[in-house]
């Protein structure tokens, strides 16, 4: 079942797979590169599960040297490079193809320096999200980015797809938490690009290889910002009769002067099944519920949560929950985190990630109910709030072919829908292989064609995780010649 | 003499680019030219200005984001905003008593030259605010690179790339920005008497505490007054009580410390985001300095012989640095000193000759002059805008 389209394998390339596997054993030895079918496995697919392809071979180097004189290689010998970080991509951001070989970063995963005054960390890319923090955990010290699949995905990924997370509100995303990179290109050059003092001149590079999916080069080592912890946080729960009401709230209290770290939105169907699965406490009387976290000392936070219960309830706020403990703000956020799990649990989902103008939100709601209805499709809403970034699970059968087809048409008008109302395809997702095709509802051919000279100037040979964010049929070197 | 043109709207602009493309004749650019002074002189017998594509063309409080064309003066975008108890989080950096210029910045040059001021320190760069942007590229053409939400990883980031390019890639034509409320109220507590390591220090210091502090300065002692170690506040009146007796409490042992009220520490910190306390003889050339707060007492340390005057902005992250005339404006001293702390420096301030012969920005590594060469040609191939403003061709 592949609604989506992958180019076929070059057979040149395929037969030369023994050539290939050994040139790569010449630079990276022992188990660093994976060729038996049962080990590659574990690399045919990321967190898009419905598409899997057996890569040529998996290449683990554990240096940037390494890196660099396997790129070099493959840009030598021509052979596709798809970088993989953990894998966790929703997007199919890292699937294989036959005829390319998986670079993964998996084994570099050193903290390499410190920097507490200047608040700056140098890390290998290997290193989870999750992991970053744990090690400056004790210092008081902690990275900002937050995805939902920090505890495996690697902050290779992370700068790839400029990942976000729930606590971007206050602390914005990847891009706004990297200083410099250690960067490979095709060719095999090691390019040293920003560090720990803050604004290169010259054109910002790291700023378009953030977010660039894989497409420009690897990057093997990164320096980053990382924040001291604040005094204290605390979540409060509230729940609305409506949608509306909810998301003239957040208006109400961003409108007000205050910017809590994070602000998470549910409606009727997620509520149910987040509070069937972690029993959080949450109102099933409820339309709609918001979490609304803020930080500071206990005075502090005391006095902006009355500020935005004040708000909240002028707003029609039905009833609230202010955590009084740990565990009960534990509770209140039990049931935010679990939800693709618990959703996991009772269906099978496709997870669409666009953003809209908050200000959009109830019309935009009432569109997406529209959409699965027509399609005989449920669907449940659970996103961040603040910042416009939604996450409409749309629920179909896996084993049903005609479901997941009617799943995926769904999404793609809700995509269609987002970018109508002055949003985007992807707040933090990536476009991967999952909304390639849609580029062209949000750019024009002008704009994709910039982007793709932009893509070779790193790379003239398309051999960087080709066939990703491109519509299919314009992603190829010939289209777009960059002049010399 | 160059001949100035000012379309009226983004066709306009498209047709003044593609003009010259036809004609391969380099064209500078600018907004209100306030920031003229700014990288290496360019040689183009045209000027683009986009002083005339003016106008806010939105401002939703509620989603924290406001769009203008380039040529609207920051003034009026920060006046719409204030309206609103909203503002630009990173604090634009005026140039305009560096260079002893007139007329109103312009979203535009602010865009190009990615000018921060104090708060970038803990709010970000202007290329962190900025979301979207609407650019005439070196070919000619219209395009639109991320958008007006804040979340957005749809397509290459070209919006970073167009921050702090000096108009090398594109001539940008209207600019979106992530804002933020403007706090309550702000107040400054200030450490007197500390020698340069001691002063950023205690900004470092200040700055890992959890008390927000929205800008760290440390200025030199002057005759007549002693040095200061500068922390600023932002927030509720009633966090801000807590606050500034949280870090007094945390920092006070390291000096004299005394309390700014808010219209003087709102002065104070205007005087910073014009780089004010660095001013003297107006021949003196001016180097702005990035490194590693951990390094920076280290670098002026070394550097004290060619130092005329100078301040840190940025928890020492930014150094100022004027030095006295001369050729090179001391860069065989400064660049190896900078490079020695992995920093990297630009010289903001020298005469045109000066700016010809000495590099400007930090000279760039081969491979990464050769990305960027690559990628400034994937906007502009035959290298018509604003060529070697930024390096020597």
């Amino acid at each position: 079942m592949t609604g989506i389209a992958m180019p076929a394998a070059n057979p040149r390339i395929l037969a030369r797979r023994d050539e290939i596997v050994a040139g790569l054993r010449a630079l990276v030895p022992g188990e660093g590169v994976i060729v038996s079918e049962d080990e590659r496995r574990a690399f045919e697919t990321d967190a898009l599960t419905a598409y899997r392809r057996m890569p040529l071979a998996v290449v683990l180097p554990s240096t940037t040297e390494q890196v660099a004189a396997v790129l070099a290689f493959c840009d030598r010998e021509g052979v596709p490079v798809v970088p993989r970080g953990a894998g966790t991509s929703l997007a199919g951001g890292a699937l294989p193809q036959e005829d390319a070989i998986v670079i993964g970063v998996s084994k570099m995963t050193q903290v390499l320096d410190v920097d507490l005054a200047s608040r700056t960390m140098r890390v290998q890319t290997g290193i989870t999200n999750l992991g970053v923090s744990a090690a400056i955990a004790h210092e008081g010290f902690f990275y900002a980015p937050d995805p939902s699949s920090q505890l495996a995905c690697t902050i290779a990924g992370n700068i790839a797809m400029n990942s976000g997370g729930a606590h971007c509100l206050k602390y914005g995303v990847t891009t706004n938490n990297l200083m410099g990179v250690t960067f490979v290109t095709m060719r095999g050059e090691i390019v040293e690009i920003g560090g720990d003092a803050m604004d290169a001149p010259g054109l910002d590079l790291l700023g378009v290889i953030c977010g660039s999916e894989g497409q420009f080069g690897m990057v093997t080592e990164a320096t980053l910002r990382i924040l001291p912890m604040a005094e204290g946080a605390r979540p409060i729960l509230f729940g609305f009769e409506t949608s509306e009401a909810a998301g003239a709230a957040v208006a109400a209290v961003l409108g007000a002067g205050i910017v809590p770290v994070a602000i998470e939105f549910m409606d009727k169907i997620a509520i149910d099944i987040c509070e069937d699965f972690a029993h959080a406490g949450y109102p099933r009387d409820a339309g709609a519920l918001l979490i609304v976290e803020v930080e500071g000392s206990p005075v502090e936070l005391d006095e902006q949560l009355a500020r935005i219960e004040m708000i909240a309830r002028q707003h029609g706020a039905t009833s609230s929950r202010q955590a009084k403990t740990a565990a009960e703000a534990a509770a209140i956020w039990k049931g935010r985190k679990s939800a693709f799990g618990a959703m996991g649990r009772i269906s099978d989902y496709i997870c669409m990630d666009g953003t809209i103008p908050t200000g959009r939100l109830p019309e935009v709601l009432h569109r997406i109910t529209e959409i699965c209805d027509a399609q005989g499709l449920k669907v449940a809403n659970i996103f961040h709030a603040g910042d416009g970034n939604l996450h409409p699970l749309v629920l179909y059968d896996m084993n049903d072919p005609v479901s997941l087809a009617k799943a995926e048409e769904a999404g793609e008008e809700i995509l269609r829908a987002c970018v109508e109302v002055g949003g985007c395809l992807t707040g933090e997702h990536g476009v991967g292989i999952e909304k390639r095709e849609l580029m062209t509802v949000q750019f024009t051919h002008v704009e994709l064609a910039q982007m793709m000279r932009v893509k070779e100037a790193f790379d003239p040979n398309w051999l960087m995780n080709p066939a990703k964010v491109f519509p299919l049929e314009m992603a190829r070197p010939s289209d777009v010649k960059v002049a010399a | 003499m160059t001949d100035v043109v000012s379309p009226l709207d983004e066709a306009g602009v498209e047709a003044v680019v593609r003009d010259a493309l036809a004609r391969k004749a380099p064209l500078a650019t600018r907004g209100a030219g306030t920031r003229a002074g700014l990288g290496r002189p360019v040689q183009a017998a045209r000027t683009l200005s986009t002083e005339r594509l003016t106008g806010v063309t939105l401002l939703e409080p509620s989603e924290l984001v406001v769009s203008a064309r380039a040529g609207t003066p920051v003034a009026e975008v920060e006046a719409a905003l204030a309206e609103k108890g909203q503002r630009l989080a990173f604090e634009p950096f005026d140039h305009r008593p560096l260079y002893g210029t007139s007329g109103e910045p312009t979203v535009g040059g602010l865009v190009a030259a990615n000018a921060s001021g104090p708060r970038r320190v803990i709010a970000g760069a202007a290329r962190d605010a900025l979301v979207g942007i609407r650019m005439v590229t070196g070919r000619g053409e219209a395009i639109r690179s991320g958008g007006r939400v804040m979340k957005n990883v749809t397509g290459y980031d070209i919006v970073k790339l167009a921050a702090g390019s000096h108009g090398t890639i594109g001539v940008v034509t209207e600019a979106t920005f992530k804002t933020l409320p403007i706090p309550e109220s702000e107040t400054t507590l200030v450490l007197e008497g500390l020698d340069d390591a001691a002063g950023v220090a205690a900004l470092c210091a200040a700055m890992v505490t959890p008390f927000e502090v929205t800008g760290a300065a440390y200025l030199p002692a002057r005759e007549d007054a002693p040095s200061c170690t500068c922390l600023r506040l932002e927030n509720f009146e009633s966090q801000l009580r807590y606050r500034i007796g949280a870090l007094e409490a945390a920092l006070g042992h390291r000096g004299p410390t005394n309390r700014l009220d808010f219209p003087t520490s709102r002065a104070l910190w205007r005087e910073i985001a014009e780089a004010a306390p660095l001013l003297g003889p107006e021949d003196r050339l001016i180097w702005r300095i990035s490194v590693a707060p951990s390094r920076a007492a280290e670098l002026v340390a070394k550097l004290r012989p060619i130092i005329a005057s100078h301040f840190y902005d940025w928890s020492g992250g930014l150094v100022w640095i004027a030095v006295e005339p001369s050729d090179d404006a001391c860069a065989a001293v400064l660049r190896p000193a900078v490079q020695a702390a992995r920093g990297h420096a630009t010289l903001v301030r020298a005469p045109l000759a000066t700016r010809a012969a000495v590099d400007v920005f930090e000279p760039q590594a081969p491979a990464l002059a050769r990305l960027t060469r690559a990628v400034t040609a994937a906007f502009d191939p035959e290298g018509i805008l604003n060529p070697g403003r930024m390096h020597a061709p």
